[in-house]
């Protein structure tokens, strides 16, 4: 069974075998807003833990979308890409960011469960 | 200084606003639907804005007011007819401009409208020009409220009759619920509606009123995207001191026979930026991809050379793409000249284009 873990900067990720499904969560749309803009990582491109992998902008500001682990860029979804307003719609499953081939699976202990993350962003947020 | 709220705060809040601080006052940015819909849904329908943060000054006078208001703005007032309203500019000598300002003759004198962050000292430095010759007042105890949009003069008509019959660029005194409200047929998002300035006391029934037949409150968000779009200039990013009118590209709102006399502060470099050009000056500019320029990000042409600033970018909703304005260097001013915006490290290709990016539907104008 694969489990769904969260940074502090509001990525999810999703580890099957030792391949991760990264994007950002429902909380983060919520602050951002609108999304109208997505660049993703290069495929075949390293990025480390906490590093940048791509920027997402509403029609307000831009932010940078952090790794929460790190890793060799294997897939990327062209489609929030083309209409980034995917990403409101659908962002903890279908509007995923990138995959990553992981090298570190210990850096997963690092981060939130789902309660934890439910905790943080809510304290952030009041 | 506390932040202020205008008197439709209640009424933000019961519409779920978020809330930014904007020029001293809290102000909504969006509300529950967001930017994007609320976009649209004025150019669709119609919007309703809280723009009471604005400065209302009304300046009481006759003849010798006109006289000195032309020494000021480079307008002809004299002939501008009663309840008509021209866009305009407060400079200094230079020609820099202090705010850019819609300005109304009425009845006993002068309806300025101003912008929020401006008005108090535009107010220091009018008084000071008039030499406190007239009554002037900054009035804090009227609202300005905006509706914008196709469906907004059958609206707006319901609850007043006769605001329908307003030409674009015009105004005139009606009654809501027995209270006098000033209403021009004008507003800032490229589409037809209306301005409204009634009594603090009167502004959050009117809104809730023109909510019921239909209108939706907009915050600033979509406000920003909307004038964008339209091609119209924001005060402090487009517009400032060290920008004149002809290099904002405005020089359509200056007086041919004003321009003629040359009798108005600034009218110097006016004249000679007309005769002799300028050396920046201000375009529209169409990324070629989905990506968003926002201010101060550099602009360069095609030899890598430093030529420009983007002052406003954001992404326009209607034109479902980004879209900008800068000041570039006069040579590379031409529509379809290809330029490059330095965002985030990287070079993004874009070109030159005229305003503005979306068709304004303004009604027949009165001039």
């Amino acid at each position: 069974m694969s489990e769904v873990k969260y940074s502090k900067e509001h990525e999810w990720i999703k580890l099957e075998g030792d391949v991760a499904t990264i994007g950002i969560t429902k909380h983060a749309t919520e602050m951002l807003g609108d999304i109208v803009f997505a660049e993703l990582p290069e495929k075949g491109s390293s990025v480390e833990k906490d590093g940048t992998a791509g920027v997402v902008e509403s029609t307000k500001a831009a932010s940078d979308v952090y790794t929460p682990v790190s890793g060799e860029v294997v897939d990327t979804n062209q489609e929030i890409v083309d209409d980034p307003s995917k990403i409101n719609q659908d962002p903890e499953n279908s509007a995923w960011f990138f995959k990553l081939r992981i090298k570190d699976k210990s850096e997963m202990d690092t981060l939130m469960n789902k309660d934890d993350y439910d905790k943080f962003a809510k304290e952030t947020t009041a | 200084m506390e932040t202020k709220k205008t008197s439709l705060y209640q009424l933000h809040q019961d519409c779920n606003a978020k809330f930014v601080e904007f020029a001293g006052y809290h102000m909504p940015i969006q509300y529950s639907e967001g930017i994007v819909e609320e976009h649209k849904f004025t150019r669709k329908h119609s919007g309703i804005f809280d723009v009471s943060h604005m400065g209302q000054l009304f300046i009481y006078g006759d003849n010798e007011l006109i006289k000195d208001l032309e020494k000021i703005f480079p307008l002809d007032l004299k002939n501008l007819k009663i309840n008509h309203s021209k866009y305009s500019f407060l400079m200094n000598k230079n020609a820099g401009i202090y705010d850019d300002l819609i300005i109304t003759k009425i009845n006993e004198g002068f309806l300025i409208i101003l912008n929020a962050a401006c008005k108090d000292n535009d107010f220091k430095i009018l008084k000071e020009l008039l030499q406190e010759k007239y009554k002037m007042v900054l009035d804090e105890n009227r609202s300005l409220i905006a509706i914008q949009g196709p469906k907004s003069s059958q609206i707006l008509n319901e609850i007043i009759s006769g605001v329908k019959d307003l030409n674009f660029m015009s105004g005139n005194w009606f009654s809501f619920v027995s209270q006098k409200v000033y209403i021009t047929r004008s507003g800032y998002t490229g589409e037809d509606g209306f301005e409204i300035s009634i009594p603090n006391n009167f502004a959050d029934k009117l809104t809730r009123e023109l909510i019921d037949k239909g209108s939706k409150l907009v915050g600033l968000g979509a406000r920003d995207t909307l004038r964008l779009e339209a091609g119209l200039c924001l005060y402090g990013h487009d517009l400032d001191r060290d920008k004149t009118p002809v290099e904002a590209n405005l020089k359509w709102a200056i007086s041919k026979e004003r321009i003629s006399k040359g009798d108005f502060i600034g009218s110097d470099i006016i004249i000679k930026q007309l005769n002799d050009g300028v050396s920046k000056i201000r375009v529209g500019i169409k990324p070629e991809g989905r990506i968003i320029a926002r201010e101060k990000t550099k602009i360069f042409n095609q030899s890598d050379v430093h030529i420009g600033e983007i002052t406003s970018g954001t992404f326009g909703p209607s034109v479902n793409g980004p879209v900008a304005m800068g000041y570039v260097e006069n040579e590379f001013a031409k529509k379809d000249t290809k330029v490059f915006l330095e965002v985030r490290g990287k070079k993004h290709a874009a070109s030159i284009c005229s305003l503005p990016f979306y068709k304004k539907s303004y009604v027949k104008g009165i001039n």
